[in-house]
């Protein structure tokens, strides 16, 4: 009887941060395989990674072990079927994937075919479904609607109370909740919050979010931390630094930096980046480069900064040192720079990744080093954000191991020995 | 002990796991030497809670890892990873004689594990936990099909595994409680195989009509397995519990319709009247109605009824026709049937024959009648209702817990190494991942 080849991942459903195994058997020996994995968006658009392996004497191949020599990823990396995803040839370009509906899966479809080259022509030999989720069972979404507060709040299982976190992500704007869904599901009450949704986007507007988490029944008021990537960085340093309202417990940036807009309204954002459109530059395949912009941001007085000299509590900074799209890395320093001046650089910690790029998201996401962005002024650009593939990879696994056993220190209580 | 609430953590990998699969379950965070207690609390379909837990002490980190560290006491004892499932009992002041079955196999099981202060042992629902967190436990792996079959008057559900196809088939049978019960079938298709639970006893034209079934019933199954586009019709098996295994060993020996490549009895017997299908059967039992023992707690004891095993031919299947491979499991402390018996005798005919090399037994010492694939409660004795009596009673199944769940375990992994072999070839296929089972 013709063996048929068996292909098995384990888990089936895991977290979007957990790693799995994928395993086939029953193979011929020696014989070149490809592993593929393909997902279909929410915004119908296909994704693939794929990789070339040979099976061993007993037949087998464990993605987990074994190298792949061509595909997407090549080497020995057990996740290389998820993060190396990129949309499947004749896509349009610039596409981004990012989760919208957090109470479903991801679903992913992991297959097997013969051979290496041309693989897409052949039937898969065996195919198995697997489920990536945002959300742990038992994880409540509660949509938050108060104070002209638009935000989702994930609210871990258990007794409770829980630290909380206040969640922002960057100029895109939106309502975006997979990577609060994510904390949740690793016991902290965090809240996403549309903060350029409003009328007239403040930094009090997020002082009003902050204190509506701080004030949750389920959330312990003195153990609420801030995370913000981008523009949401700098709202969230703000919070920590120059608030007089609120008093974060710690706070996690990705690609942050200082520069206040005008006024310190939020709303003027855009006005700020309009203001020194000459730095903006191209790469060879016309993708916006704002990195000049960025480095032009920092060159401002002190006081147009957030005030890094008040901060009283720890800070985690992260930054992709192939960032185009922020001086990121630059930015970075200057914090170092005043914090040193100011004496309270003990708070600081920096994780700086080479040939990371801008978008540091939970790991085993894809990389986008360019997608489709909306500007205030232009239209629709192609913005280049940064990072080669595999280096931005390990920086999203790296970095999210650390932000969160950096937040479980400074949010759980630490236990006194006896 | 308010704010320490929020010192303790508590996680269980997978937290969304099938049935079979081993998690673990941490503590963290506790104080060094801390006392806790791991508890499991699931709430039924039919709406009954039960329950499971173990004391531990916490080590000099302040971390519980249950599937390392020894548990001192509760529901299981020692270095157990999944006594929280298998250890699970009703609730002080459930009614008695219940039984786990999880009816809809398309939503998961849900279990809350949390973890108490101190040694506890009961009170846990007057109480607020340091920590919980809830598991989701699947039959069915994601993409798997469930699709009803009613062609041909049959009464069955097909599983269909997640993939291309098409896949090697199986035939699904339980036993005397009779009803359509999908649990296994739809387990086993989480594993590559298309399985087809089905219905014999209480299925539509039998409760319509009162017609019982008979042998072409088996066999209009097997062609509706057989037939079906996404089934290699040439590599079908057959797995039967209980009253499920007399068919499968008929079928598997006498059939001209039914060609396995393997067969599987859990708790079986091969006596019988070879001629003749259901009803005979069930006039068999009755006939030896009398030798119904009862234990003294008045539980019903059937494993009398075919003993001692028959030297009349015509009352045993013949086993040394037997042309394919067969997995008999057997629970030694089997109150219901005769398994252990039955095997032996079976051993010796095919010994006799020539055809002993196709024979494996699984033989499980104070293992009970009903075992079942891993990690769900133990029933030593349930109530039950047979099919053709009507009548409900407390029936005595055997088994002490411990080596009961055991002996699922172990058994329901020789078995998908078995089905695996026999069905998709090769030598030991699938031992690694069924190594994580």
């Amino acid at each position: 009887m013709p063996q048929t080849p068996i292909l098995s991942v384990l888990p089936t459903r895991s977290l979007v941060d957990e790693k799995f195994k994928v395993l086939v058997e029953n193979l011929p020996p020696g014989s070149p395989v490809t592993v593929r994995s393909l997902h279909h968006s929410e915004d119908n658009h296909d994704w693939e990674a794929f990789g070339f392996y040979v099976s061993d004497h007993g037949g087998t191949v464990n993605v987990s072990e074994d190298m792949s020599f061509g595909g997407t990823y090549t080497g020995q990396e057990p996740m290389g079927l998820l993060w190396s995803m990129c949309p499947v040839p004749g896509s349009r370009e610039g596409l981004r994937l990012r989760k919208k509906n957090v109470s479903s899966p991801m679903l992913v479809n992991i297959s097997i075919h013969s051979g290496h080259e041309g693989f897409r022509d052949r039937a898969p030999l065996a195919s198995v479904l697997v489920e990536r989720w945002y959300m742990a069972p038992g994880v409540q979404r509660i949509d938050i609607r108060e104070k002209e507060v638009r935000g989702t709040l994930f609210i871990p299982p258990g007794p409770g109370p829980f630290p909380g976190i206040l969640d922002l992500w960057g100029g895109g704007g939106g309502l975006i909740e997979y990577r609060s869904a994510l904390l949740a599901s690793h016991g902290f009450a965090s809240m996403s919050l549309d903060f350029l949704g409003c009328e007239l986007p403040e930094f009090s507007h997020s002082e009003t979010a902050f204190n509506i988490i701080k004030d949750h029944p389920q959330v312990i008021e003195d153990r609420v931390g801030v995370f913000g990537l981008c523009l949401g960085s700098l709202v969230a340093l703000n919070l920590a630094a120059d608030s007089t309202v609120v008093k974060p417990r710690c706070a996690v940036c990705i690609s942050s930096f200082t520069t206040y807009p005008k006024e310190k309204l939020l709303a003027l954002y855009p006005d700020e980046i309009t203001k020194r459109l000459d730095k903006l530059s191209w790469d060879e395949n016309n993708h916006e480069i704002w990195k000049g912009i960025g480095l032009a941001l920092l060159d401002v007085d002190p006081s147009e900064k957030v005030n890094m000299g008040n901060l009283k509590s720890p800070v985690l900074l992260i930054t992709g040192c192939d960032d185009q799209n922020l001086s990121s890395f630059e930015a970075a320093e200057d914090i170092a720079r005043m914090m040193c001046e100011a004496g309270n650089e003990h708070l600081l910690s920096r994780l700086e990744y080479p040939g990371a790029g801008h978008l540091i998201e939970p790991p085993f996401s894809p990389h986008f080093r360019a997608t489709q962005f909306m500007t205030s002024d232009r239209g629709k650009v192609v913005m280049l954000w940064g990072g080669h593939t595999k280096p931005h990879a390990d920086a999203q696994e790296d970095s999210w191991r650390k932000i969160l056993s950096f937040l479980q220190q400074h949010l759980y209580c630490r236990h006194k020995s006896q | 002990m308010d704010r320490k609430n929020c010192c303790v953590k508590l996680s269980v990998h997978p937290s969304r796991g099938l049935m079979d699969e081993k998690f673990i379950v941490l503590v963290q965070k506790v104080p060094p030497g801390f006392q806790l207690t791991v508890h499991a609390l699931h709430q039924c379909e039919d709406g009954n809670s039960w329950e499971a837990f173990g004391h531990y002490t916490a080590n000099a980190s302040g971390t519980v890892n249950v599937s390392q560290d020894a548990s001192l006491g509760g529901t299981f004892s020692g270095v157990e990873a999944m006594g929280l499932l298998w250890s699970l009992r009703p609730v002080p002041g459930s009614k008695p004689g219940l039984r786990m079955r999880k009816k809809n196999v398309e939503t998961p099981m849900e279990v809350t594990i949390s973890v108490y202060q101190g040694h506890q042992t009961d009170g846990f629902v007057n109480q607020v936990p340091l920590a919980s967190v809830l598991i989701e436990r699947w039959y069915m792996a994601p993409g798997v099909r469930r699709v009803p079959i009613t062609d041909c008057g049959l009464t069955a559900t097909l599983f269909l595994p997640t993939g291309p196809g098409p896949f090697p088939g199986l035939l699904d049978l339980w036993g005397g409680g009779g009803l359509l019960v999908e649990y296994r079938a739809a387990l086993l298709a989480s594993h590559g195989f298309a399985s087809l639970a089905l219905d014999y006893l209480t299925n539509k034209i039998t409760m319509e009509t009162g017609k019982v079934v008979d042998n072409r019933y088996f066999e209009t199954a097997y062609r509706v397995l057989q037939q079906h586009p996404q089934v290699l019709g040439s590599r079908i098996a057959m797995l039967g519990l209980s009253f499920g295994s007399a068919f499968t060993l008929k079928m598997a020996v006498y059939s001209q319709v039914v060609k396995l490549r393997c067969a599987v009895c859990i708790s079986g017997s091969h006596v019988q009247p070879i001629d003749g299908s259901v009803q005979e059967i069930l006039q068999y039992f009755h006939k030896h109605g009398s030798k119904t023992r009862f234990s003294e707690k008045n539980e019903v004891i059937w494993r009398e009824l075919l003993l001692p095993i028959p030297t009349d031919p015509s009352l045993k299947v013949d086993v040394g026709r037997l042309q394919c491979p067969l997995m008999l499991v057997v629970g030694e402390d089997d109150q219901n049937w005769p398994a252990y018996d039955s095997a032996v005798d079976i051993q010796e005919m095919m010994e006799r024959a020539g055809n002993s090399h196709l024979l494996t037994v699984l033989s499980y010492p104070k293992a009970g009648h009903l075992i079942e694939p891993p990690y769900t409660p133990h029933a030593r004795a349930s109530m039950f209702r047979a099919v053709d009596t009507r009548q409900k009673m407390m029936a005595l199944w055997g088994g002490e817990t411990v080596e009961h769940s055991r002996a699922q375990e172990d058994a329901w992994r020789k078995m998908l190494v078995f089905l695996r072999e026999n069905l998709y070839g090769g030598t030991n296929p699938g031992a690694t991942i069924l190594s994580h089972l």
